[in-house]
């Protein structure tokens, strides 16, 4: 199986190709269109910041290979955010995957509960769906640390609540994506990319 | 419903994990790699690892070592110890560590702090404060392992490192810290309360009510502990189960 995942001006790519060499697979990392679309499986992770993203996939082209792939493709964190149609972090249409909005996590207000963003650490992935996630999976901790948020709709996968309730994970069609990082969620984590792994 | 955070600290001296007391009496206590993937498999929600050697062949050590968590750790980690320019940091984090936190060389120079958050963005970025108390409201910052006190003062100098944008701050007291007598929650509780970015506490813990008091009283989002965790005094999955009797929402 040839795993790819995408090379660009984001962190934590290591993070994920070291998940995946637990898992005992090897991925290569690469920004060629080619071996992008000749992979079994395509991974789109992220840690950065929205609109230079955005900018950046666009310079390169690497926006258009990505909506045209027909194999799974698994974006993580700012990945999955960068899949929806906009948003909020530097105000910029992003690919269009899912027709949702990326918004920014408003404190509650008074804020009695001590509330921060960003939203950092372990918390609960419900209502979970598709072959992502086994039922096995429902209710399980997973690592998040974001500020910006998509809330439900059709394409959500799983429901977390922080602030409000909105879409840890999303999936259409052959796109999957995580807003928390399976590569850093310990053995839940590993668990959901053997899953995508299998598709 | 988000979990509070359980993260054991290693102190690293030459590729080994340390602990001191109050900073000093460093007994060393075993591989940081092999401890680190020990406390993941327990249930730790992060680790924290320290860089505690000065000189500069420890430092490739160090980096080396970092390289090897990541490969071997499945949790998110921070490092830490002699951070004081972007490329230390860099360095770091193409390692594979997910945050960096600065210390000493932050207050000697806190535009880092803006510089770190700018280039690698606030998640990445822990401002650690080592603080000791004088009187009332009043913490003096401290610098050097608590051995040198500033003319900064504990809640204004959280809020700026907040301010330049530090994505947490780490809250060491130096009156609590290897004490066991618990943490220090009434400052910790007015670092929550002022601040939006989560606090992790650090400093005192020696019994498993002193984490529930720190996120009940202390309202802390996280509780660091190293001694306790590395003399098997306090086991994780006791920890975590005692936590959740006790219905502080935790990760099981």
């Amino acid at each position: 199986m040839k795993i790819i995942i995408i090379k660009y001006n984001a962190g934590n790519i290591r993070s994920v190709n070291n998940a995946l060499l637990r898992l005992g697979y090897e991925a290569e990392i690469t920004a060629d269109p080619t071996q992008i679309q000749q992979a079994d499986k395509v991974i789109f992770p992220g840690v950065g910041e929205a609109s230079t993203t955005m900018a950046y996939l666009r310079e390169t082209g690497l926006d258009k290979v990505i909506v045209n792939l027909k194999q799974p493709v698994l974006g993580i964190c700012l990945g999955m955010q960068l899949m929806c149609s906009h948003s909020e972090e530097g105000h910029v249409d992003c690919l269009n995957i899912f027709d949702e909005k990326v918004r920014k996590f408003q404190l509650p207000e008074g804020n009695m509960e001590n509330t921060k963003i960003p939203h950092m650490g372990w918390n609960q992935i419900t209502d979970v769906k598709t072959p992502l996630f086994d039922a096995s999976l429902e209710g399980e901790y997973v690592y998040f640390v974001h500020s910006y948020y998509v809330a439900l709709g059709e394409d959500t996968a799983a429901t977390t609540n922080y602030i409000l309730p909105y879409s840890s994970a999303l999936q259409k069609d052959n796109f999957y994506a995580t807003q928390f990082h399976p590569e850093k969620s310990g053995s839940v984590g590993e668990r959901i990319l053997a899953n995508f792994l299998r598709l | 419903m988000l979990a509070k955070r359980i993260i054991p600290c290693l102190d690293i001296k030459n590729g080994q994990t340390v602990k001191g007391v109050k900073f000093v009496e460093i007994k060393e206590v075993g591989d940081p790699v092999e401890l680190g993937a020990l406390y993941a498999e327990q249930g730790a929600d992060e680790l924290v690892f320290l860089d505690i050697t000065a000189s500069h062949e420890g430092r490739k050590t160090f980096v080396d070592l970092v390289k090897r968590i990541a490969r071997n750790i499945n949790i998110p980690f921070t490092v830490g110890g002699g951070i004081s320019e972007l490329s230390d940091a860099d360095a770091l984090l193409n390692a594979g560590a997910d945050k960096i936190s600065v210390n000493s060389s932050a207050v000697r120079n806190p535009h880092l702090i803006n510089e770190l958050a700018q280039n690698f963005g606030s998640q990445f970025v822990v401002a650690a404060i080592d603080a000791k108390h004088e009187q009332g409201d009043d913490w003096v910052v401290t610098v050097n392992g608590g051995r040198i006190p500033t003319d900064k003062r504990l809640f204004s100098w959280a809020r700026e490192c907040e301010d330049r944008g530090a994505g947490e701050i780490l809250f060491t007291s130096m009156d609590h810290d290897g004490v066991k007598q618990g943490f220090a929650n009434n400052a910790l509780a007015k670092l929550s309360d002022n601040l939006n970015i989560p606090i992790i506490a650090s400093g005192g813990a020696g019994k498993m009510e002193h984490f529930k008091d720190v996120f009940t009283i202390g309202k802390a989002d996280a509780g660091l502990a190293a001694s306790i965790f590395h003399f098997k005094e306090i086991g994780i999955p006791d920890l975590k189960a005692y936590l959740n009797n006790e219905q502080i929402p935790i990760r099981i």
